[in-house]
């Protein structure tokens, strides 16, 4: 426990060292979301000013999984890679176990703090048509962990599978696509419309995070019943942990 | 009771079409307090070997204890070890106390032990002055020496050199020879690979040549220099190249 507790103390003192970036990171995408989507877009009547209370559980759901995907990914990616950083962390009395869950612990801590920086900011902005009633308090923290874990997982099966020069291409053809396709900027029962979209992204982590906040901060608009997201997002979190502690296991030892 | 015993140790990597037999059944013991050096061309099993007595690299059969503990149990020896490797494996997000600092604490080092070994070590390996500074601005010497002295900070009761000091200049190599004597002479347990034959020859209590996943022969640098009978004063690397031949390893 005491290697695990140092493991994270050291995590947080390079967080901490390097907040401005992180948050810098963190905030600029949703605040130009919210901002254009949920400021000028409604101010100029291009959207519904209801609008935005579909767009704020999203974003949240969004920032979370980019910080906590990133958090996760980055790190374990480069110490894996270049840097090799991770032959100390593995060297140290620690079982692998308890190793990938220090990293896993890391990434959902950067997930919620990301939902703390980036809430306010979008209720700031968006305040004036927001109907926010949050259903339930307990489920609300159930969602924000269970997010966070799910972010840290994706972010652990990223970091340890793809090359570290490979990222980018990789948030590129799998991150920012998951965000776009996960019910974030639209509700899911929306896309009855277009059904196969609507089948096909169920198999999207994205859409039960963006769908469970939906069901506890604005459950006036239709969504995904809370116990189905959480369902998903517990599948996410199995499936996505799954592949990034076989990838740890396959790059740490042989 | 040596400190290290390996008894027909053995590893085999199960590919798709094939198998490669990495490591055919090493044995070799080191007592406390010994400089034991490794030494092969590239391919004979070195890194694998070493790789098993650090905990890195699965056991197919054998068997290998550190300190009475089998490596098996990896945190347990873990804590016994440390392995200061070639490449730099230094956190470039701290400076460099603070790489030693967060290494102690990894261990279990209480407060004031930790800062007190830091300094110690940082002013023993010449790096007091640089202490605060992050390691992007360090060479390669000063890097490799504050590797040395992290693996030192929880006291191991063996230190895996595994070619520490490839690619160092001169001086920053003849340096670190001086450092590992004195650590020699405290009593700590070496266990180095190396390329470099005069490196194995002054600085090992005994030598073990291995090629091919074997060890071919194992004894202090003078004695096996005695193999060598078509020459006067035969060194080491006579040794190696009768014992390994000239053929080329990639």
């Amino acid at each position: 426990m005491q290697t695990f507790l140092a493991l994270i103390e050291r995590d947080i003192r390079v967080l901490r060292r390097d907040f401005l970036d992180f948050a810098t990171r963190i905030i600029v995408q949703p605040f130009l979301f919210v901002f254009v989507f949920g400021y000028v877009l409604p101010g100029i009547g291009q959207v519904k000013p209801g609008y935005v209370n579909l767009l704020l559980p999203g974003i949240l759901a969004a920032s979370m999984m980019m910080a906590g995907v990133q958090g996760t990914a980055i790190p374990l990616s480069t110490e894996f890679g270049y840097t090799k950083e991770i032959e100390d962390r593995l060297m140290s009395p620690i079982s692998t176990p308890a190793l990938i869950a220090q990293k896993i612990t890391m990434g959902t801590l950067q997930a919620w703090i990301a939902a703390a920086l980036v809430f306010p900011i979008a209720w700031l902005i968006m305040r004036n048509n927001l109907h926010i009633s949050i259903s339930s308090f307990p489920l609300l923290f159930v969602f924000i962990l269970l997010v966070g874990l799910a972010s840290a997982g994706w972010g652990l099966a990223l970091g340890t599978i793809i090359d570290p020069f490979k990222l980018p291409i990789m948030f590129a053809t799998m991150v920012i696509p998951a965000i776009f396709l996960g019910a974030t900027y639209y509700p899911w029962k929306a896309l009855a419309k277009i059904k196969w979209l609507q089948e096909l992204i169920l198999i999207n982590p994205m859409v039960y995070a963006s769908e469970g906040f939906r069901s506890v901060i604005t459950p006036q608009i239709p969504h995904i019943p809370w116990f189905l997201s959480v369902l998903g997002l517990l599948a996410g979190i199995v499936f996505l942990t799954y592949l990034g502690v076989r990838g740890f296991l396959k790059r740490a030892y042989s | 009771m040596p400190l290290i015993k390996v008894d027909n140790l053995r590893k085999t990597y199960y590919l798709k079409r094939h198998q490669i037999e990495a490591v055919k059944g090493v044995s070799f013991e080191i007592q406390e307090g010994e400089i034991f050096g490794l030494l092969g061309p590239n391919g004979a099993g070195k890194t694998t070997t070493i790789g098993m007595l650090t905990t890195r690299v699965g056991i197919t059969s054998g068997e290998a204890l550190i300190g009475g503990v089998s490596v098996k149990q990896k945190v347990a020896v873990k804590r016994a070890i440390a392995v200061v490797p070639q490449m730099l494996t230094l956190d470039r997000s701290l400076t460099a106390r603070e790489n030693l600092i967060f290494h102690a604490k990894y261990f279990g080092v209480g407060k004031d032990e930790r800062e007190q070994k830091a300094d110690e070590l940082l002013g023993w390996l010449n790096l007091s002055d640089r202490q605060d500074d992050f390691i992007s601005s360090f060479s390669g010497g000063m890097s490799q020496r504050l590797m040395i002295a992290r693996a030192l900070m929880h006291k191991p009761k063996v230190l895996f050199l595994d070619e520490a000091t490839t690619g160092l200049d001169p001086q920053s190599r003849r340096l670190l020879w001086d450092k590992i004597r004195e650590l020699h002479s405290l009593g700590q347990t070496i266990f180095l690979t190396t390329h470099y034959m005069d490196e194995a020859d002054t600085l090992c209590d005994r030598v073990a040549i291995m090629d091919e996943g074997k060890v071919l022969a194992i004894d202090k640098p003078h004695n096996l220099k005695k193999l060598v009978k078509d020459k006067e004063e035969p060194t080491l690397e006579d040794v190696f190249i009768q014992l390994t031949g000239k053929g080329l390893r990639e």
